[in-house]
């Protein structure tokens, strides 16, 4: 799958694996329930990401944020904005420096915003443009807030 | 005024190029009405009974002559002709073509303006008190403090998917000309006991379905802490709010859910992790920001008005205005003069590009080309010298900009109601104008004093109808337009929710009921009374029995 990482466009196999799914070999994310239940081994691992809906919080996760590679967040609707404020506290409270990735309804036009929240990963929804999608971390070249990240393209790109 | 410095002036321009795209995706099918939607609502348009609306923001209520005249020449040039003002100190517009939008965008960044934010459930534009910096009873100006605001909420891209809308309003007089109680974030600059200014912090206040009046969250909060503080509220409400149902998802719901404490204590928690952070602001800044607002030089030693100088035709009509349309300024020889956008030939709030140009004009010729906003949908001149007060009243008068209502029962708020809304379960406009044309009679209005009339088509309450001193809502029922009538709501100092006095009434009863209610207020009323505290003397009784004693 193509998705967009550290503004690029790149080749990404870490797959996300429900939980009536045996786990595969090579980068995978599992649900919350599952992270909780088999932690120990998980941890272990070292590949093993964590998937949240917008109902779970990353409470359970602070003790286990540096053997996290991955945390992803699913925004069913992106007019859901509580994932912004847990990225937001990931990046500058608790310092986590993995990947936090979007899927979901993750279209062009929240991507700023998420970006500006600190993520830096998003699995665009299938029907939609990644070139296209890439255009919209472009939007804004200033901001009149601090936030996680300034947008990634300055004035002077 | 605060003027844009590159960064605010690059945003802007951004923002109408985004817009300009998304419209063309629009157009071009890229984009589906249901993606297209949250993306026109940040940008204040909506989708209306009959075209879109447009809302844009008039940061705090203030605009120059020349953001005026632009706002004129958008009416001309892209609507009808005229605006509406709104109770949020913006302005409406009500037939704009969706491709004209980004063109309207662009000549409103040409005066440093735009719809950022007017909708969406996102930070909202911060309102403040019409008078502030000129008036008597200030404790400091709010101006700089509402300019801090409207940058850190600027595409602030933690908050723009919140549970539902968010507004803040700032005052910084005793008198609260700003309804702060009625905000999701209410703020008043108050004094500690060092002299030092600060916050006091109130939050969960809002009107719509299940009015509440706001809590004290912070007595006095640092002015260098307040984006940090205010910052925390929004996280502690965008994380917890209620998601599932909208008409719990106001922040006033989450304040109750919790209870004030337990709110306070998650506030106080995040405010403390966060503090010593990024938006802390130092006193430089602050005085930098005052400096933008810093009082223009008035003239001292001014001639003083001489009413008898008028000819006796017009003095009575003089004096009226002057009574009613003119407030203390703070400066010697200075009057604030409200404008009524009241009159009985347009819809409340309304004003044509022909008035707007000539309040532009009349703006920099007596009013140091300041103009004002107010939540009441009136306009204000901040800065009149007194004694030029017949010029500028003559001048009002000759385009029915000098009625002198200001404070009367005719001042009245009202939404636009099924006129334009969607929303709308009956007509607002027209009960307007049927009780305008009822209370024509300047005496009685006076002789009936301070009275707020808040009219809301729907129980959406854009028309404030919790916080009148009279309130009217209107509702369907079995197709028919009615209205309930409630009593007793205050938006000021002494907030109070307004209550339904009985079953609601036909349109045409409306203009019966409400004479049938003064009628009892002047029987009833002790010397200087307002028909508030008559009424909070009283109870609802004897105005329940005087309103429905024809038809039970």
């Amino acid at each position: 799958m193509r998705i967009i990482r550290d503004l690029e466009i790149v080749e990404d196999n870490r797959t996300r694996v429900p939980d009536d799914q045996p786990l595969p070999d090579g980068p995978v994310l599992v649900s919350l329930d599952r992270w909780r239940q088999d932690r120990d081994t998980l941890r272990e691992r070292g590949d093993v990401g964590v998937y949240l809906s917008p109902e779970e919080d990353t409470h359970d996760l602070l003790d286990d944020l540096q053997d996290l590679p991955a945390i992803a967040f699913e925004l069913p609707k992106f007019a859901d904005g509580r994932p912004y404020s847990r990225a937001r506290l990931l990046r500058e409270r608790h310092e986590y420096d993995g990947e936090l990735r979007a899927f979901g309804d993750v279209l062009r036009d929240q991507l700023l915003y998420l970006h500006r929240c600190g993520f830096n990963a998003f699995e665009v929804r299938a029907d939609k443009d990644l070139d296209d999608a890439l255009r919209g971390l472009r939007d804004f070249t200033v901001a009149l807030q601090p936030a996680s990240a300034p947008p990634p393209f300055g004035a002077d790109v | 005024m605060y003027q844009y410095d590159d960064d605010n002036r690059r945003i802007v321009r951004e923002r109408v190029a985004q817009f300009r795209d998304q419209v063309r995706r629009r157009l071009d099918g890229a984009l589906s009405e249901e993606e297209f939607r949250p993306l026109r609502l940040q940008n204040g348009l909506y989708l209306q009974r009959h075209a879109y609306m447009l809302r844009v923001a008039i940061p705090y209520g203030i605009l120059s002559t020349t953001q005026l005249r632009q706002l004129a020449l958008i009416a001309r040039r892209w609507d009808r002709d005229y605006g509406h003002f709104t109770t949020r100190q913006n302005i409406q517009y009500n037939w704009p073509k969706l491709e004209d939008v980004p063109d309207i965008l662009d000549a409103l960044a040409d005066v440093e303006m735009h719809a950022i934010q007017t909708s969406g459930n996102c930070i909202r534009n911060t309102t403040s008190d019409p008078f502030a910096g000129v008036a008597r009873d200030e404790v400091a100006d709010p101006r700089p403090v509402c300019e801090l605001i409207r940058q850190w909420s600027t595409f602030h891209p933690e908050f723009a998917y919140l549970p539902r809308k968010f507004k803040i309003a700032v005052t910084g007089a005793e008198n609260d000309r700003a309804a702060i109680a009625a905000h999701d974030i209410g703020i008043r600059l108050v004094r500690n006991d060092e002299g030092r200014v600060g916050a006091a912090v109130y939050a969960g206040g809002g009107l719509g379905r299940t009015p509440v009046l706001a809590t004290l969250v912070n007595g006095f909060v640092e002015l260098t802490d307040l984006l940090s503080y205010i910052e925390a509220i929004l996280r502690v409400y965008n994380l917890s709010g209620d998601r599932k149902n909208k008409y719990k998802a106001r922040i006033k719901i989450l304040v109750k859910t919790m209870g004030a404490d337990a709110f306070r204590a998650a506030v106080e928690e995040e405010f403390t992790a966060i503090r010593q952070g990024a938006l802390q602001l130092d006193t430089t800044e602050l005085d930098r920001m005052a400096t933008f607002f810093a009082p223009p030089t008035w003239t001292t030693g001014l001639p003083p008005l001489d009413p008898a100088s008028l000819p006796d035709d017009e003095r009575p009509r003089f004096e009226r205005w002057l009574q009613r349309n003119t407030h203390d300024h703070r400066a010697e020889g200075y009057r604030i003069v409200s404008i009524s956008l009241k009159s009985p030939e347009r819809p409340p709030g309304d004003a044509t590009s022909a008035q707007m140009d000539l309040l532009a004009d009349l703006a920099d010729e007596f009013s140091l080309g300041e103009v004002r906003v107010t939540h009441e949908q009136n306009l204000v001149l901040p800065h009149v010298e007194e004694h030029r007060l017949p010029d500028l009243w003559r001048a009002l008068d000759q385009h029915a900009l000098a009625t002198p209502n200001i404070g009367t029962l005719t001042d009245m708020i009202c939404c636009p109601g099924l006129d334009f809304c969607a929303l709308a379960n009956a007509g607002s406009i027209s009960v307007a104008r049927s009780i305008t044309d009822r209370f024509d009679n300047l005496d009685y209005l006076y002789d009936l004093g301070e009275l707020q009339l808040k009219i809301s088509g729907c129980i959406n309450a854009c028309g404030h109808h919790h916080v009148g001193h009279i309130g009217i809502l209107g509702i369907n029922k079995n197709d028919e337009e009615w209205y309930q009538i409630m009593l007793g709501g205050s938006a000021t100092d002494d907030a109070s929710l307004g209550r339904i006095i009985g079953p609601a009434v036909p349109r045409e009863k409306v203009p019966d009921v409400l004479e049938a209610i003064l009628h009892t207020y002047v029987q009833q009323r002790e010397g200087e009374e307002r028909f508030l505290d008559t009424y909070r003397r009283l109870g609802a009784k004897p105005f329940k029995e005087a309103a429905y004693a024809d038809h039970p």
